[in-house]
């Protein structure tokens, strides 16, 4: 394989990488303060997305992708105060049925408001055939906002967890929910507030990707599928290491077209799912054992 | 003891039986097709409501078992061996292969639907195995995803694979004959029936699941679903129990997906997709998770109400509300047969005595 071709393949790699570390990250959010994987987070990504791309339409591109965020945020709360916090014996088999069925709710939604067309953002800068040279590999600009995107969501991310009240709340939801309710935390709202800043930042990634990618009512759920691949294999919990485990997968996917045919690509992340989850349940980079949330 | 257990079963068999009646009688003979296919979708909620209700394990791919079995039979006997010939022809004189023409008047040879049977049970079970293995040590949410995960290869295989016939799928797979005149064929003359072979099916699976949820192997089961640490410390062999409802839940999946697909006809990719797969969940979770009957009833009246196509284009919609719905009003689902049928045995009793 010729230099240049293994660049340009690294830097896609890199790309998809991103976007399911920031999917990745959704997940971890929430399973940090409540413990329970959201089914319904890839939904959030194609909201946001669809969203924006109704509103830009009518208003500047920033402005519309800072609306879809915050309403998409407002869904996700809605989601947790209408679904998740009535459930009078929240087990696990439970919520994991509900989400899956808010994820349903969420996809047919979205069908009837925006039909089954194939949409997109237009591009942040340049168009869909402007290409920066990187290291001999041609790429979209956009790849450099999904990036710089994935970049800013994981530094903020961390400087609101360690910096600020809410953040530090909601991780103390995290490491011992008595002990922070006797501390006077909310830890309810700490719930609803980390599904609203989950599905925020899963709309947002939509957003970014939706002019790479498009974007499509159904591609919710193999979005999500990839991000909880990336999430465990970064060890559930830990937002860090899912960037490093996106970056991986990513690499490992679009090598991977060389080799086996483009329809089976899911089968290949998939597989290492399973591998995963048989050999080494807590993730590359987890102690062995523990499943307890980390720190951000 | 004996009375309440095989009392629903003789219910059950009546009240096909009625319903056979009433339906040829009203000049209905149309709802038979749709009560077939809802008959044997509910066959594969019947199995998973052993894994998700009795063991407590939730399984997102089952209609990746579905799509086995239907996608292994379609495959074997419309695949024609006389243009491959050689050592398949061996088979042959043990009346294993059936002799046919084409549109064309060329000879086609396939295999008997019995051998593809058995093949797609023993694939079936390679793969449950296979999948099942690392599986049963996952738990919650891991387990969810490790399932999900199956269910979306096999979709993608399905999809993805010319031999399988990509996004058509398998249109003209051959009737199954079982014996002499009784045959699983969907022409009309058929109707009646390939409506008492699904059910006999289902029947037989109610009467061995009845007997197996009352045995050892059922309190083994649900022990574990109650506490694994304690069913573990108690000598139950976690692991085993559940591999052995695994590989029982996936076989009764590939069963109805064989004998579905050769009532049919045919099968798709969209037979294997999650939400088919999140459907069947729907079905065990509204008939109460721990709850065979509720399945059944569940099972059948919804496939029924989404074949005839009363959901409209919110079919998928309505089994997510039915998931929310249920999870949030009524954990312990809709159906209660069995209280029913302890009501009636109470009264049965009572005038014995008196």
């Amino acid at each position: 394989m010729p230099t240049d071709q293994i660049v340009q393949y690294c830097l896609s790699g890199i790309t998809v990488g991103s976007i399911y570390a920031i999917v990745a990250i959704g997940f971890n959010i929430i399973y940090n303060t409540t413990g329970v994987i959201n089914f319904a987070q890839g939904e959030f990504v194609v909201l946001g997305a669809m969203t924006a791309i109704s509103l830009a339409a009518r208003m500047p591109l920033a402005i519309a992708i800072g609306l879809a965020v915050l309403i998409t945020a407002l869904i996700g709360g809605l989601v947790e105060l209408l679904f998740i916090r009535p459930v009078k014996q929240p087990t696990v088999l439970r919520l994991i049925i509900i989400t899956i069925g808010v994820s349903i709710l969420l996809r047919e939604t979205a069908l009837h408001v925006w039909d089954e067309k194939v949409r997109a953002l237009p591009f942040f800068t340049g168009t869909e055939v402007s290409s920066v040279t990187l290291l001999g590999a041609h790429v979209s600009p956009q790849v450099l906002w999904v990036l710089g995107a994935c970049a800013l969501i994981v530094a903020g991310l961390s400087l609101f967890f360690r910096f600020t009240l809410s953040g530090r709340a909601m991780r103390a939801c995290a490491a011992n929910r008595t002990a922070a309710r006797l501390c006077g935390i909310k830890v309810r709202w700490m719930v609803t507030a980390s599904f609203m800043l989950s599905a925020g930042v899963g709309a947002l990634a939509g957003c970014v990707i939706s002019p790479v990618t498009q974007t499509q009512y159904d591609m919710g759920a193999p979005l999500a599928i990839k991000g909880f691949t990336v999430a465990i294999l970064g060890g559930l919990g830990n937002s860090a290491a899912a960037v490093a485990a996106g970056l991986l997968l990513g690499l490992l996917e679009s090598f991977s077209v060389s080799l086996f045919p483009l329809a089976y690509q899911d089968v290949v992340a998939i597989l290492v799912l399973l591998a995963v989850l048989c050999f080494k349940p807590s993730g590359l980079f987890g102690r062995r054992g523990t499943h307890a949330p980390g720190e951000f | 003891m004996r009375f309440r257990r095989y009392a629903p079963i003789a219910g059950l068999v009546l009240f096909v039986i009625a319903l056979q009646l009433a339906l040829s009688a009203a000049g209905a003979a149309y709802y038979f097709t749709q009560i077939t296919m809802s008959v044997y979708y509910s066959l594969v909620a019947l199995g998973l409501c052993l894994l998700m209700g009795y063991a407590g394990q939730i399984s997102l791919g089952h209609a990746g078992f579905f799509a086995i079995g239907g996608y292994t039979s379609a495959f074997l006997t419309t695949y024609n061996i006389a243009a491959g010939g050689g050592a398949a022809r061996l088979l042959q004189p043990l009346g294993l292969l059936v002799d046919q023409q084409d549109l064309y008047g060329n000879a086609v040879l396939h295999l008997s639907p019995w051998l593809a049977l058995a093949v797609a049970m023993a694939i079936t079970t390679a793969v449950a195995l296979l999948v099942g293995l690392p599986v049963i040590r996952l738990r919650g949410h891991y387990l969810a995803m490790a399932t999900l995960g199956f269910g979306i290869i096999i979709y993608r295989v399905v999809l993805g694979t010319a031999g399988l016939g990509e996004a058509d799928g398998f249109s003209d797979v051959p009737p199954f004959r079982l014996f002499g005149w009784l045959e699983v064929n969907g022409r009309k003359p058929f109707a009646v029936q390939n409506y008492y072979i699904a059910w006999t099916l289902v029947a037989v699976v109610m009467l061995l699941g009845a007997n197996l949820v009352r045995s050892r192997v059922g309190r083994a089961l649900r022990s574990i679903r109650e506490n694994e640490e304690a069913a573990d410390a108690l000598g139950v062999n976690v692991a085993r129990y559940k591999l052995t409802v695994f590989v029982l839940s996936a076989w009764l999946a590939a069963l109805a997906g064989a004998f579905a697909t050769h009532y049919r006809g045919g099968i798709g990719p969209s037979e294997a997709t999650t939400f088919k797969s999140i459907r069947y969940v729907a079905i065990v979770a509204a008939g109460g998770m721990t709850n065979l009957w509720g399945a059944l009833v569940m099972g059948v009246l919804l496939n029924f109400l989404s074949l005839r196509g009363v959901f409209g284009s919110y079919d998928d919609a309505v089994f997510g509300a039915i998931l929310i719905g249920i999870m949030l009003l009524a954990p312990d689902g809709l159906v209660r047969v069995p209280r029913i049928f302890r009501r009636i045995r109470k009264r049965f009793d009572g005038s014995l005595a008196a």
